[in-house]
Parts: structure tokens; C-alpha cells; sequence
């Protein structure tokens, strides 16, 4: 806006401060009043810069020391993480595991942090990837559980939960995507263990991008590569879930967690499982792996300096 | 009322030469209209009930609930005003809500009884506003468990202090917020149309002495609301119950609403209690009443 012959409001309180000030605001300025001679150099009686550094010493205040570098940066990669989580369903129900490691880096930081967590006292997420995204996703989720138990009281006489395993996955793949949409990503790899609507066994995956799918069996990071092929060969597709029996898949999942012992580095012989059946959630977080034979160790070859 | 007329109850932030907040007392008589709610602190846990008048035969039977959660191991119930109740409501949700951000714990019964009365007594200071027509009772269990705190990984240094206090803690809660914003706490509380002789019953029951269980609560709370309705037998109404109970009890630390088959033993029990206490005090009456129970 321009203001023609009118005086704007700073240059108004200049002059009006350098023709009346009084003496006494001179004292009051933080820096001690010039030396007798001394010729003023800056106009500290002016409130607005006081505190500030002065000019005729520091030289002119240049704004681009308050510049950061480059643009705003979020998370580029995981801190502290956990590793494989396993996902089994069997005719009743689901059956998920996951080791008490929280590594950081390659070092075994945590050894006894619980990556299996129940929501709704009815589902049962397993956490893969960063730790402390774990733990902003469990509060976000609990919050969540206690608002859809008000909603649910207040809408429908039973006591079914309406956030059932289907609908707690679906709400974490929205979740995921919109924040790798943000190019600010949880840096987890979730399965979701439950019932859906109509109290089938459910298990779902979804991970740090919104994708998410589905199958009888599960396992994320290095279990997809190790684990997966063990726990296919029990459940190979859909329809094979209503022979396996709870033993069954339990025993084939305790199994898998012995070969991701056996082979991946980022992993600990203490772990979770937790069994979801319409029955409520059985969580045991401190299991021992059983039974273990390193006779194959000394034949492994390739590794480190031998030289075969 | 001598008030009437003065000009000292035209408004919540004008005292009456004597000390005396009008607007509050006019909401105390919302109060006493309202159905019976009754309280009862249990050894191991909280009963709550309430007289839900059916105003309506186009109601549905079991819906509309009058009592509420708040967190998981809360409850509410208040007799007054109904939409004063929920909001009263809401904001003991948001109470909680903001306890748990801040904390990463649920709220205490005792913390959320003092957050409410904080929050009600605000409402008999200004001018804008008019004072709650509600008595609320907030009935909780603070889990006697070591629970982790909310998103916690591990469990913390094996030895040394962790800022933990020794020995018991947690355990049954009950409190009464009145419209002014006073709040006590309880061992059985009653309000609402049916107070004194629902006051007059808990006290038979000698709570402080800690002996009663929560089964023997519902059944006293069923008998306590239906006894307090003696007067008022003209209005249909429903008994809705809620408890709570510790983390190895029926409820498992969560307040939820009693089982219908519970619910409905302690009601015949309770139908059977005042039927009898008809036939020793008026021989002619009982037929009638009799009749009306069968229906």
C-alpha cells in the first residue's frame, strides 16, 4: 500500500522518540551510555532494539545465519528396530510371534521389549521395524479402542467390539499410506491378528508404504524369506486353514522362530506368542526358544575370513 | 422460597446477602426430580445403578443407556438434567483422554472426581452460564497391578529405585459431584428422587466395615433403586447396572454393564424383597402391588 504524503507508524515513533527522549530511558538501555565526547553512535533509546546487538559493534544483523539447509528432512531410516514378526492362522483362530529384541543397528540394544500388543482386548498387532513408531502406533491405537468402545456402548446393546482385526488393519493401511504420502513414514511392518465381523480367523499385513495384504500365513523382513516357505508348507492356501489345529500351527510357528534364530543376526532366543481365538487373546511374552542344535554352525562356510 | 423476588437468583455470579449462590440451589431441585442413581463401594469393586423413567412406549427397552464409560475401568451415572449428563460426560472422556496424553496412564477415579468438580464449579462463577442440573457418581477401579505405561517398551532397570512405590496401591473408588462442584468421596451413594430413602438403605448396610462383595452390591443396588421407587410406583421405569471390578474379578479392571442374567436375578430378588416388606406393612396394598410385578 502506498501511503503518499502520509508518515508511516515506525517513522513516527522515531522521530518522536529522538526529539523528546528523556535522559532516563538512555539508562535504562542495556548497553552503558557513551563515554563523555563520545560520539552516539546507535539509537538505543529506541525500545525496539534493545536487547539487540548493536549494530556500530556486531555490524548489521545478516538473516542468513538463521537459515537452515536445504528443506525440512524427515525420517530416513529406522533407529532402534525389531525384526521378523510371524503370522499363522489355523481353524479357530491365529497364532503370532515375535522376538523381545530391539536392536540398534546391528547391536542387541533392548532384549526385552514386547512387540506383540492387544487392542480391544480382541486383536493382536505384531510390530517389525522402528520401535519408538511402535510406540506412538500402540498409544494412537489404544486411544482409538477406548473412542470406538464409547461409540459402540452408546450405539448397540452387545458387547462385540466394533474395532475387530479387519477393521483395526484396514484403519493402519489408511494410516501407513497417508504418512509415506507425507514423505513422513512409521517405519514398521505390521501383521494384524484377529477375528473379522463374522468371527473368522483373520491375519493381514500392512507396511511402512499403505501396502497390505492378506494370506493363511504371514511373516515380515527376513521371516518372508526364511519363515514363510516353512509355514506354507502347513497352510499352502485358504482352504487348508480348517485342518490345521491350534497345536499344529503353534508348534509350526514356535519352529519358524527357531530357524530366524538359527539364520538372522538381529534376533533373540526370548519371545512373544500370542494365540487370538473368539475366546479373548492368550499372550505369552516370555517364551524361551527349546531345543536348540548349533551342530550345523561349524559347517556354515562363507563367512568372515575362512577362506574354503 | 423467601428468595424469589429478591433479584439474588437472577444469576450464578451474585451472592444473596446471606452467602447463598441461588442458581445452585434451583439446580439441586433439577436434581431431585430426576431418577434414583445409587452407588455402592464394594471390597473388590464398584456397583452402579440407576431408575431410568420411561417416558415413552416408543422407547426401545435397553436402549438409550443412562450410565457411561469413561476410559476403560470408569464409570458415571448422575440423576438430573440428561443432556447436562452427557455433556458432563464428554467431558469426563476428554479428561481422561488428556490425563492418558499427558501421563500415558488412565486417570485415577480420584483425579477424574477432582477434574469434574474443578469443571462444575466453573459453571456457578459466571454470569453466561447456568450451574449443571446433574448429581453425578463416578464409580472406578485403579488397577492394583503394576501396569506398564501406555506404548512402554521393557521393562526398565532390573535394580535400582524406578521412582516405584512400594506395597498396596490402587483399589476401589467412589465419588458424588454435586452441582455446585463439591465432591467426596463415598462409601454408598445415592441422589436423584429416591435419595433418602435409598441414603436410608446404604446405610443399613454398613459399607465402611468393607464385607460386602460385588455380587452381594447388585443385588443390594437392584433392591436399593427399587425400594426408592416406592413412592413414585406410578412411573414405569428400567433398572440399568454397571460394575467394576479388579483385574482377577468378574469385570477383569474394566467397567462394564452387569450381565442380563445377573441383572435379572437381582431384580426378582429385589421384586421378592419389597413385595415382602408390602406385606408387613399393609396387608391391603400387597394384591395390588402383587399384580403389577407379574406383568
Amino acid at each position: 500500500m502506498i501511503r503518499g504524503g502520509e508518515m508511516n507508524e515506525d517513522a513516527w515513533l522515531k522521530i518522536k522518540w529522538v526529539k523528546n527522549v528523556p535522559n532516563y530511558l538512555q539508562l535504562q538501555s542495556p548497553h552503558p551510555p557513551p563515554a563523555v565526547g563520545a560520539r552516539r553512535q546507535s539509537a538505543t533509546y529506541i525500545p525496539q532494539a534493545w536487547g539487540r546487538p548493536r549494530d556500530d559493534v556486531y555490524g548489521a544483523y545478516d538473516p542468513s545465519y538463521m537459515q537452515t539447509n536445504g528443506p525440512n528432512q524427515h525420517t530416513q531410516s529406522p533407529i532402534v528396530t525389531g525384526t521378523s514378526v510371524l503370522g499363522m492362522k489355523f481353524k479357530e483362530g491365529v497364532v503370532i510371534a515375535a522376538d523381545n529384541l530391539a536392536s540398534y543397528g546391528s547391536l542387541a540394544r533392548f532384549t526385552d521389549v514386547k512387540r506383540l500388543r492387544t487392542f480391544a482386548e480382541s486383536s493382536v498387532v505384531g510390530f517389525g521395524g522402528d520401535v519408538s513408531d511402535m510406540q506412538y502406533l500402540d498409544r494412537h491405537l489404544t486411544e482409538l479402542a477406548i473412542d470406538e468402545a464409547y461409540a459402540s456402548s452408546t450405539t448397540t446393546n452387545s458387547a462385540q467390539p466394533t474395532l475387530n482385526a479387519r477393521n483395526l488393519h484396514k484403519y493402519l493401511q489408511k494410516l501407513l499410506y497417508r504418512r509415506r504420502s507425507k514423505f513422513d513414514p512409521l517405519w514398521n511392518s505390521l501383521l494384524v491378528a484377529g477375528l473379522d465381523e463374522s468371527g473368522a480367523p483373520f491375519l493381514a499385513a500392512a507396511d511402512l508404504l499403505g501396502t497390505a495384504f492378506s494370506s493363511p500365513s504371514l511373516a515380515t523382513g527376513f521371516g518372508s524369506m526364511l519363515a514363510q516357505p516353512i509355514m506354507r508348507r502347513l497352510v499352502p492356501d485358504e482352504a487348508s486353514v480348517a485342518s490345521v489345529t491350534r497345536e499344529q500351527a503353534v508348534e509350526c510357528v514356535r519352529e519358524c522362530m527357531k530357524v530366524l534364530f538359527y539364520r538372522d543376526a538381529r534376533s533373540l532366543d526370548s519371545y512373544s506368542l500370542a494365540i487370538v481365538t473368539k475366546d479373548g487373546v492368550e499372550l505369552h511374552q516370555n517364551e524361551k526358544l527349546e531345543n536348540q542344535s548349533w551342530a550345523f554352525a561349524d559347517r556354515i562356510k562363507g563367512y568372515g575370513t575362512q577362506t574354503v | 422460597m423467601t428468595s424469589i423476588g429478591t433479584g439474588y437468583d437472577l444469576a450464578n455470579s451474585i451472592f444473596s446477602p446471606d452467602g447463598r449462590n441461588f442458581q445452585v440451589e434451583y439446580a439441586v431441585k433439577a436434581v431431585e426430580n430426576g431418577g434414583t442413581s445409587v452407588g455402592i463401594r464394594c471390597k473388590d469393586g464398584v456397583v452402579l445403578a440407576v431408575e431410568k423413567v420411561i417416558t415413552s412406549k416408543l422407547l426401545k427397552p435397553g436402549a438409550n443407556k443412562r450410565i457411561a464409560t469413561v476410559d476403560k475401568n470408569l464409570g458415571v451415572v448422575y440423576s438430573g438434567m440428561v443432556p447436562d449428563g452427557h455433556h458432563f460426560v464428554d467431558r469426563a472422556r476428554d479428561e481422561a483422554r488428556g490425563w492418558r496424553e499427558t501421563f500415558k496412564t488412565p486417570i485415577s477415579t480420584s483425579d477424574l472426581a477432582s477434574r469434574m468438580g474443578g469443571y462444575l464449579q466453573a459453571y456457578t462463577l459466571y454470569q453466561s452460564v447456568r450451574p449443571f442440573g446433574i448429581t453425578a457418581i463416578i464409580g472406578g477401579f485403579d488397577s492394583e497391578l503394576e501396569t506398564p505405561v501406555d506404548g512402554e517398551v521393557g521393562s526398565g532397570p532390573s535394580v535400582g529405585a524406578g521412582g516405584k512405590v512400594e506395597g498396596k496401591h490402587g483399589g476401589p473408588g467412589l465419588y458424588m459431584i454435586e452441582p455446585s462442584g463439591m465432591y467426596w468421596g463415598y462409601y454408598g451413594a445415592a441422589t436423584g428422587k429416591g435419595r433418602q430413602a435409598a441414603k436410608a438403605e446404604l446405610e443399613k448396610l454398613n459399607l465402611s466395615e468393607n464385607k460386602l462383595d460385588l455380587m452381594q452390591g447388585i443385588k443390594e443396588a437392584a433392591r436399593i433403586i427399587y425400594v426408592a421407587q416406592q413412592d413414585n410406583k406410578d412411573k414405569e421405569f428400567e433398572l440399568e447396572m454397571s460394575w467394576i471390578s479388579g483385574a482377577d474379578g468378574p469385570t477383569k479392571g474394566r467397567h462394564m454393564e452387569v450381565p442380563k442374567d445377573l441383572l435379572e436375578a437381582a431384580e426378582r430378588l429385589a421384586k421378592k424383597a419389597i413385595s415382602e416388606d408390602d406385606e408387613e406393612d399393609e396387608e391391603d396394598d400387597d394384591e395390588k402391588n402383587d399384580d403389577k410385578m407379574e406383568e
